[in-house]
């Protein structure tokens, strides 16, 4: 018989018990039982299900078990220490920055779409710590939300965009990116009492 | 077996939410053993199925709890803090957050100092559905009366123990003290700690004055965000069972007509003999399969081979409205006031407006598809599952089974959002059925196809509607007449299994042309509204959408006040507001207007020949109670058909707003949702079945065409609190309609407004 399959998932290596043809999604959520990704529709369409394969977002609905094989592969759950390694920080941090900006906007509705525009936000982020209004938009645009929460994830975005500028003052800036920022602030909100 | 319960109770343990902390769960049941009368608080997150039925069948046959006991809606612990039962079940909304704040707010404790467990058919009062916006509406008098009743309880107990009258005691976080007796103090829990209250309620304690409230009209977050982002939220999706198997259902891809279902002309077991560890289940014409593993399961539903026999006798999707119009129809006449026919005559009606107008099958297609576990045994059952309404789903689900309610306990996860009624309630059915037939505890999950496919979707709708104004731009005369069919009845699956006929619900509210939607913000002193029932059994089988139907409505009339507006060469919003009394429906018509800076014009006056042209749409919308309204800024390109909808605001008024960020929250959903709706959404069917199977097929709207939004909450403190998820989705509909008007000078007369669509009617003008 050979050699089972093996995968590092959020720094821990892990056997894998199922077929080799299984999706990675029912590895993760039916053997390590981990609720970060999570079915949403199987082929590809929707960003449920995303994790980051050795730091690159993919569709583990659709992404054999046996594709991964002894690949680094990281899940809501392990954004933070994720992080950590990438900015080489001594300890992880309680979350990640976006984790952290959602919590702060308040964006989520049900939250089921989250893990899926998380882990695709925090891929963005470690490519561009400074994304544009459009940039975001393209980046995050293979992600479905149905509850329309859009607009908050993008405040989110930027937020923690922000956050990670703050913490790492290295980052390298434009007069235009600070303009389409500024121009393209999703939206206000007012309480009137009447 | 004991070491896998364990090892389930402490991944459920370790994942739950914070606001659904397991140990209260726990000290719930002690609690109520401990009060000797009534012992029927479990909950999953701290015992498994497998204990529970351990204790025997009549254990679960105990009535669901009283309402009249106080002992029903809260506990007070010892160490200060409380449980709140809850009946409404959390959607995303916000809602059980906002609860709390009420309880909190009616106790004086601190909001850290209450917290609640799931929706629990042994354990939660039945309040009735989640549904038409109805948790803060009717979920907070009951839990404000209770948390009153509690609070005098205490004071009485608080007054004999400090030796003081109730009228110089002060409450702060639970702490009861003298007024002006400094040390002198007790705690809520040194009270009660953990005992029974053991009383009615009476309806009679006093309620706290609305000037005193800190906590209800504040914006403490949600406490469901943080374990969501973090990845340790427990969705109805990640809830496992031991010895459970893995379930999916084979079904035609795509739904027929309703009436007719679907037949089984042949099935061929040997077909996934490849697939050894799967079983085929079949009872009826209902077809599933399971196995231990979860992708044998998909795979066995993926490679079964099966026939179907499904009729050819739907009109299709393209030929849906004319079809509809044809019907021989059950009239009704929902609303008359004055003389409609008198007052379109020539001499009282300066100016009319008409025209007939389409609008979809529409999806909730939630985003994580529906699914749910059973354990069905010989004379009990519990059932975990998303439904908004867990006591109607244990109805149904023991009919299903041959059982009484009783017998079976439903427990509520949350799934993804659902909108309304989407496939809950059949795939509850359908992990009971499964259950049943494989003799263990199964796990059914839906595929995308299953539940974009087999929704229960919301009705299409052709409307024709008249209106007339004088030559003062006052309104004189309405005419609603709408076609559509009612709700499905009988979900797929029991139809299925049991060849239980086709039936719909009987006509009602949210079914029928909407005199609350149809010209009923507006003062108009003849109006008749009619109602055209289709025969649904022909169709597709729907279910209430988000807003039933008033999308359509206000699409309908909202286009159609707009061309009197430009008849009378009047800016839309002045139109509108001259004709409006009702303080609450100009409240959310001027926060619009004033949010979006307002530039007064009629309607499709500044219209060009540019290819790429902008307008902008202002429009009221409601579902039965608040008030809503909406404006929308939308681009046209003109030889492309695309439309582009740039920035909408949008304003709810519901009476007092527990937590106006949560309603912020809702009302930008709701802007994007209705956005989606009008842009993207249609569900296609042939004459044989629906095609429209996943996000290719059914597209929804996505970040790239996101809008930007403005939400306004107009807070009332003077008001009771009514819904606020719904109401801000038709006034979207109509705003985006009339701001298309306004850019091209065109009515569009059928919804979505897809570029195709768009350039016929761009072209025919």
């Amino acid at each position: 018989m050979a050699s089972k399959l093996k995968l590092r998932v959020n720094g821990v290596t892990r056997e894998v018990d199922s077929a080799p043809d299984t999706p990675l999604l029912y590895v993760l959520t039916d053997e390590m039982h981990l609720q970060g990704p999570r079915f949403g529709c199987g082929l590809s369409q929707c960003g449920s299900c995303s994790v980051l394969l050795d730091g690159a977002e993919i569709r583990s609905c659709v992404t054999p078990v046996s594709a991964v094989n002894g690949k680094s592969v990281t899940t809501l759950e392990g954004l933070p220490q994720w992080y950590a390694e990438q900015k080489t920080l001594a300890k992880a941090p309680e979350l990640h920055p976006i984790q952290q900006a959602v919590i702060d906007e308040q964006a989520v509705q049900c939250g089921y779409c989250y893990n899926g525009l998380i882990v695709k936000a925090a891929e963005l982020l470690s490519k561009n710590t400074r994304p544009s209004d459009r940039q975001i938009r393209e980046a995050m645009n293979g992600h479905l939300c149905r509850c329309g929460t859009y607009p908050r994830m993008m405040r989110a975005i930027r937020r923690a965009s922000e956050m990670m500028r703050d913490a790492h003052s290295g980052a390298e800036t434009t007069a235009a990116d600070e303009t389409e920022l500024a121009a393209n602030a999703t939206g206000d909100s007012a309480e009137v009492a009447r | 077996m004991s070491a896998r319960s364990s090892e389930a109770i402490k991944s459920a343990s370790k994942s739950s939410p914070r606001s659904e902390r397991p140990s209260r769960a726990i000290d719930r049941r002690d609690f109520l053993k401990a009060g000797g009368a009534l012992i029927v608080g479990f909950s999953s997150a701290g015992m498994m199925a497998d204990k529970l039925f351990a204790q025997g069948p009549p254990f679960m046959r105990m009535p669901g709890p009283d309402p009249r006991q106080l002992d029903t809606w809260l506990a007070v612990h010892s160490d200060n803090t409380a449980t709140v039962y809850i009946g409404y079940v959390e959607l995303g909304q916000g809602s059980t957050t906002s609860l709390l704040q009420v309880s909190a707010e009616e106790l004086d404790f601190d909001l850290s100092q209450v917290s609640t467990v799931r929706v629990d058919t042994s354990i939660s009062p039945n309040q009735g559905g989640t549904y038409s916006s109805s948790a803060i509406a009717r979920g907070s008098p009951a839990i404000r009366q209770a948390a009153a009743e509690a609070r005098q309880v205490l004071l009485k107990m608080a007054s004999q123990r400090l030796g003081a009258p109730v009228e110089q005691l002060t409450v702060a976080k639970g702490v009861v003290s003298v007024i002006g007796a400094s040390g002198k103090s007790v705690t809520y829990g040194e009270l009660i700690g953990d005992k029974r209250f053991d009383v009615e309620i009476t309806g009679k304690a006093p309620l706290k004055p609305v000037a005193e409230y800190t906590l209800v009209g504040s914006r403490p977050p949600r406490n469901d965000i943080p374990a969501k982002v973090r990845g340790t939220f427990t969705y109805l999706q990640h809830v496992r069972l031991p010895g459970m198997l893995h379930g999916r259902i084979v079904r035609p891809r795509g739904q027929g007509a309703y009436g007719a279902g679907a037949k089984v002309k042949s099935l061929d077991e040997t077909s996934i003999a490849h697939i050894p560890a799967a079983r085929v289940l079949r009872k009826g014409d209902f077809v599933g399969v399971v196995a231990p593993r979860e992708w044998d399961a998909v795979r066995a539903a993926r490679d079964l081979k099966i026939e179907w026999d499904m009729p050819a006798t739907l009109p299709g999707s393209d030929d849906v409205y004319a079809a509809m119009r044809a019907e021989q129809t059950v009239d009704r006449v929902v609303l008359q006031r004055g003389d409609v026919a008198t007052a379109f005559s020539a001499a009282n009606a300066a100016h009319t407006a008409s025209g007939t107008y389409h609008g979809p099958y529409q999806a909730h297609a939630c985003f994580g598809p529906n699914g749910a576990l059973a354990d069905v045994r010989a004379d009990s059952a519990l059932l975990i599952c998303s439904s908004q309404d867990v006591y109607t789903t244990r109805g149904t689900v023991a009919r299903l089974l041959g059982m009484k309610p009783e017998q079976v306990r439903a427990e509520y996860y949350e799934g993804s959002g659902t909108y309304g009624h989407s496939c809950y309630d059949d795939s509850a059915q359908a992990a009971a059925i499964l259950s049943q037939l494989a003799g263990k505890p199964v796990r059914l999950q839906f595929m995308r196809w299953d539940e974009h496919g087999w929704d229960p979707y919301g009705a299409a709708h052709v409307g024709e509607v008249r209106i007339a104004a004088d030559a003062n731009g006052k309104l004189v005369a309405y005419q609603y007449d709408g076609w559509q069919h009612n709700w499905a009845a009988v979900e797929s699956s029991e139809q299925l299994a049991l060849g239980t006929p086709a039936a719909e619900w009987r006509l009602g509210m949210a079914q029928q042309v909407n005199p609350s939607q149809c010209g009923g913000m507006y003062d108009i002193p003849n109006i008749k509204l009619i109602n055209h029932q289709v025969d649904g059994l022909k169709y597709l089988k729907a279910a209430w959408l988000r807003s039933p139907l008033d999308l359509a409505f206000s699409f309908a009339s909202e286009q159609t006040l707009d061309e009197l507006a430009r008849m009378l060469r009047m800016d839309a919003y002045a139109f509108r507001r001259m004709n409006i009394a009702n303080e609450r429906w100009r409240g959310v018509l001027d926060a619009v207007a004033e949010a979006s800076k307002w530039v007064p014009r009629p309607p499709a006056s500044r219209v060009s020949d540019a290819k790429i042209v902008q307008g902008h749409g202002i429009a009221l919308g409601t579902h039965l109670t608040s008030y809503g309204g909406a404006v929308a800024e939308v681009e046209v390109n003109k030889e492309t058909g695309a439309v582009a909808v740039k920035h909408l605001y949008g304003a709810i008024d519901a009476g007092l707003a527990v937590n106006p960020a949560f309603i912020e929250n809702q009302i930008s959903g709701q802007l994007v949702q209705a956005a989606s709706r009008m842009l993207l959404e249609e569900v296609t069917f042939n004459k044989t079945n629906v095609t429209s199977l996943d996000w290719n097929s059914y597209p929804i709207l996505r970040f790239e065409e996101c809008p930007k939004v403005t939400p306004i909450c107009v807070q009332r403190l003077d008001q009771r609190s009514t819904g606020a998820g719904e109401e801000v989705m038709a006034a979207t509909a109509g705003a985006i309609a009339c701001a298309f008007f306004d850019a091209t000078g065109v009515r569009m007369t059928e919804f979505p407004l897809t570029p195709k669509r768009v350039l016929a009617a761009l072209r025919k003008s």
